[in-house]
């Protein structure tokens, strides 16, 4: 967390954050190879999102990261506070 | 209770007219949450459900009484009981969200299934209206079965396995139509709130958690079954009243995906989703399985880990290889001499497969193994120095259905 920039709530690009359809996710680990500042493989070669909003500077990374997906399994959306809320945030592609 | 008796006991349902806010406003006054696990706002989700697609287009309401939860049986005693409740809820949220149709999903225990096949037919002979109500069968679809994206699947003709949300069957459910999955209880709970309304309902129970609640008690009772509690009685008075065998060790709050909490330790903890929260379980689907002294906590959580691990829907990576390796860490915790080795690569487990999956099946799974090695952890110092207790070799406290019933 240390070397990112403070988050702005202010700004609606840092309430974007990455999430992963595990669904669709089989593993081909591109997106662990393109974004290893946000993302890295579980034991088993599975992506591990590091919490929070994507940091301004790796947003552009991370939409090449959504589009390069093989499976379409990766997903740049706008934040949940709360899983269970069923009234706000909708997950779109991008990119 | 037969249709004559719950209209005399219970009054008639008020009339709403479709798409009316009147209810949805009352029961968002009540604060009743759902009574299915989650324990979400029903008020929230009843104005998602109305609200979505701008409150234009067909609906659905689902009554979720699949109850795929082992050691719960509140949802079938219910229907057996009273499922004229339940129906008439069913009707309240068809009229209050606008939905055209209902489905009854039910579990296995075939009491609730015949009660049920019998309300119909006297409201059928009694010329009640409302929409037309199926009744589903999902009780041979295991455990994923009661949960909510998982149910809609099924009504649509595929697997009972959940989906990747969003999009939350509040806005896209059965038929891409936005539906209301509610449990059983929670829907007699509406019927309770139309009837009588908001203030009545907050008239028992606590500020945080008002109204009352189904509870399971089981395990080392004398008195187990179904009991209805005012929401934060406290624990130790619900174990008393269904008779708490002493010696207790520990008691397993919420259902399969819970905590262990300790005895008599946890008496004082009040029997609510907040009042839980505070102690670090959960209320769930309002299960107390009580552990007696002569059991081992440990093998208890192995075999139940060993369960959930073989009612994984093999969607998801991290659940499909984390899920059966924690229940062998379990197993060789419980069963073998566990080394620091196994014993810090399951506590790795429990961490690597939370929040990860496309249900909250994994994450209920390492709640428990979590909660297991620190509630029993003076067992585990005893197995990792001398091996297994005697006590695992106990028969089990905790029910494992067949594997015919998965």
């Amino acid at each position: 967390m240390s070397e990112l920039p403070a988050h702005q709530p202010a700004d609606p690009v840092h309430e974007l954050e990455l999430r992963v359809n595990p669904i669709a996710c089989d593993a081909h680990g591109v997106c662990i190879e393109l974004l290893p500042e946000l993302i890295t493989a579980d034991p088993w070669g599975y992506p591990v999102i590091r919490p929070g909003p994507v940091p301004l500077r790796l947003l552009a990374l991370a939409r090449r990261a959504v589009a390069d997906c093989p499976t379409l399994a990766l997903l740049l959306a706008e934040r949940q506070e709360g899983r269970q809320q069923p009234d706000r945030s909708r997950a779109r592609r991008q990119g | 209770m037969n249709l004559a008796a719950h209209r005399k006991h219970y009054g008639p349902v008020p009339l709403l007219a479709a798409g009316s806010d009147a209810l949805i406003t009352e029961v968002e006054r009540a604060g009743l949450t759902g009574r299915g696990g989650a324990t979400f706002s029903t008020g929230r989700k009843l104005r998602a459900v109305a609200t979505a697609n701008a409150g234009r287009g067909a609906r659905v309401v689902v009554a979720n009484g699949s109850e795929s939860e082992p050691a719960s049986s509140k949802d079938a005693v219910l229907l057996a009981r009273s499922p004229h409740l339940v129906l008439d809820g069913i009707q309240l949220c068809a009229a209050a969200v606008g939905a055209s149709r209902g489905y009854l999903c039910l579990g296995s225990r075939s009491p609730a299934a015949r009660s049920v096949r019998e309300a119909f037919a006297e409201r059928d002979r009694a010329g009640l209206g409302g929409v037309p109500i199926e009744v589903v069968d999902a009780a041979a679809d295991g455990y994923l079965a009661g949960q909510e994206t998982a149910l809609v699947s099924l009504l649509n003709g595929g697997r009972a396995v959940p989906a990747f949300v969003p999009p939350r069957p509040s806005d896209r459910g059965v038929r891409r139509q936005p539906t209301l999955v509610l449990n059983v209880e929670t829907l007699a709970q509406v019927a309770l709130i139309a009837r009588y309304g908001a203030t009545w309902f907050r008239s028992v129970g606590a500020d945080d958690a008002p109204g009352s609640a189904l509870v399971t008690v089981t395990g080392g009772v004398s008195r187990p079954g179904v009991r209805e509690i005012p929401l934060g009685t406290p624990l130790g008075e619900v174990l008393r009243r269904s008779g708490l065998a002493a010696p207790a060790q520990a008691v397993l709050t919420g259902g399969y995906f819970g905590t262990w909490l300790p005895l008599p330790d946890a008496f004082r903890v009040p029997m609510s989703a907040p009042g839980l929260r505070a102690a670090g379980a959960t209320f769930g689907a309002g299960v107390l399985a009580v552990l007696p002294a002569s059991s081992c906590g440990l093998a208890e959580t192995a075999r139940v880990a060993g369960y959930l691990a073989s009612q994984i829907a093999d969607q998801c990576g991290p659940c499909r290889n984390g899920m059966p390796a924690l229940a062998e860490a379990m197993n060789w915790i419980a069963f073998g001499r566990p080394d620091a080795d196994i014993i810090g690569w399951a506590r790795q487990l429990t961490g690597l497969i939370t929040g990860r999956g496309a249900c909250h099946l994994p994450d209920g799974a390492a709640v428990l193994a979590r909660s297991a090695l620190a509630v029993f952890s003076a067992d585990l110092r005893a197995h990792a120095t001398a091996g297994p207790c005697g006590r695992a070799q106990v028969a089990a406290t905790l029910p494992i259905p067949p594997r015919s019933h998965r």
